[in-house]
């Protein structure tokens, strides 16, 4: 496929990780995060840990949409299917997330919701449309690439007058997620995942452009690079961060020049503009209640909320007491150190959000990476021979 | 207009997908798909300049070529890089 093929070689991968244990500084220990999902899971499916020397170390983001939705507003949407009897669509990864009283959207399913799994929100409409004497309700989630298609559809919701349909809206915000990781949640979080380098969002910055990242930059001193999503993207970003930390430069650069501009995708914005507006604050899965971090829908599209239509309120629901996802998405634990983690927490049965979507950081590493964790055990010849 | 679709190729698969947030594009663009909407345009020119500095790195080391590298499982294609086929009202 062009454009994918050529930046998935592998032997230009093996002398990209060359240059970077030529220049990474053996008497220093480097820590980047790659903030988004999408960057989670290529570097696990395609090795790039194996790739990088023992003193690069890539700290996994909070940028996978499923990872940071909190169970309280999966309650919400459980809620509107089970009590109030909409047709409650949503995006295939969060069928599974857990949320309150064992329930996920999938059991609520089982228990008889009407729950449809559809690819766009397009698709969601256009049920609507079909069925006009059904609630119809549209899960929303996601960062800034999942956010403009779902302001074309309340737009045109309004404008076509389709009266049965509304949107649960949980559009999160990059830049403020990426702020909270740098304050971190306290002084000792801090010193443990002190981050040196973020690998910029791929997507997100071809909606939002380059720009929004220059006061990380400026004000942190901590050197972003975006990157696009195949592995030698991955690879370069991690070189250009290298690079920027050897020479004591804090900038934005961008790998992903083919696609990501400095201002972004103009018309996408304005759409968000037209109709969202920022919520006070939105309570994130590890990152807790930030201010100003999410998207809510204008009072001029209210017919078409579905918080407002059907007068739902939020309940903060506190996660399972041993799971480690909301230590995991600020970068301060990894999937190994939970307990949990691929005993009773797996893809086929995930107690944390992490574990859910091939995005977050538990369930790539669950697929991609565990077998790592597990030494190679010399058999003795003795015991052999006994 | 804001209804605009196209038809992408990935890989054999075509599928008609949203342009509206890239009323821009023509038949023919490589343009970046997710949740079934094209985002934004590739930039052939920028992919090339990008490819090249690979290339230096390679004429730099002169390294062996190594096998290709292989995804262990397939993945749904909701983002990627597609052709545009045709464009419907």
């Amino acid at each position: 496929m062009k454009y994918i093929d050529e930046f998935r070689d592998g032997a230009l991968a093996r002398q990209i990780a060359e240059r970077i244990a030529a220049e990474a500084d053996p008497a220093q220990r480097y820590r980047f995060m790659e903030f988004c999902g999408g960057h989670t899971h290529a570097i696990s499916r395609y090795g790039v840990l194996e790739l990088l020397p023992e003193n690069v170390r890539m700290i996994h983001g909070p940028g996978c949409p499923v990872c940071v939705l909190p169970i309280g507003r999966l309650d919400m949407a459980i809620d509107l299917a089970l009590h109030q009897r909409v047709i409650l669509c949503t995006y295939g990864d969060t069928l599974r997330v857990p949320a309150s009283e064992q329930l996920s959207l999938l059991k609520a399913k089982a228990r008889g919701a009407d729950i449809r799994m559809v690819y766009s929100a397009a698709d969601a409409l256009q049920l609507a449309q079909q069925n006009p004497e059904r609630e119809v309700v549209f899960f929303a989630i996601g960062f800034e690439t999942t956010t403009p298609p779902t302001a074309l559809v309340i737009d045109a919701a309004a404008r076509q007058g389709v009266a049965n349909f509304s949107v649960l809206c949980n559009h999160v915000l990059t830049p403020p997620a990426i702020r909270a990781i740098l304050d971190g949640a306290s002084a000792a979080e801090r010193a443990t995942a002190e981050i040196q380098g973020f690998v910029g969002p791929a997507h997100v910055s071809i909606v939002i452009g380059s720009d929004p990242y220059a006061r990380f930059a400026r004000e942190y001193r901590k050197p972003v690079v975006i990157a696009g999503f195949e592995p030698l993207d991955v690879l370069q970003a991690i070189l250009m961060l290298l690079r920027q930390v050897n020479e004591g430069r804090a900038e934005v650069e961008n790998e992903f020049t083919r696609a990501v501009s400095p201002g972004g995708n103009l018309r996408a914005q304005a759409l968000m503009e037209q109709v969202f507006e920022l919520r006070p604050a939105f309570e994130w899965r590890g990152l807790g209640s930030l201010a100003h971090s999410a998207l809510q829908i204008r009072p001029a599209y209210r017919q078409h909320d579905a918080e407002h239509r059907f007068g739902l309120n939020y309940r903060s629901v506190a996660d399972h007491k041993s799971c480690e996802c909301g230590a995991i998405l600020r970068g301060v634990k990894e999937p190994r150190e939970c307990k949990i983690f691929g005993t009773v927490c797996t893809p086929e049965n995930p107690i944390g959000s992490c574990m859910v979507s091939s995005e977050g950081a538990c369930a790539a590493h669950y697929t991609y990476g565990r077998f790592r964790d597990i030494p190679l055990v010399p058999v003795a010849a003795e015991a052999l021979t006994a | 207009m804001e209804h605009e679709q196209g038809l992408i190729e990935l890989g054999g698969i075509r599928k008609s997908i949203s342009l509206a947030l890239v009323p821009e594009a023509v038949v023919g663009d490589y343009v970046i798909v997710h949740v079934g909407h094209a985002i934004g345009l590739l930039d052939p020119e920028e992919a090339q300049r990008t490819l090249d500095i690979f290339a230096q790195l390679e004429r730099f080391q002169e390294a062996p070529p190594l096998p290709q590298m292989q995804p262990l499982a397939p993945r749904p294609p909701l983002e990627s890089t597609q052709p545009v086929k045709e464009l419907t009202p």
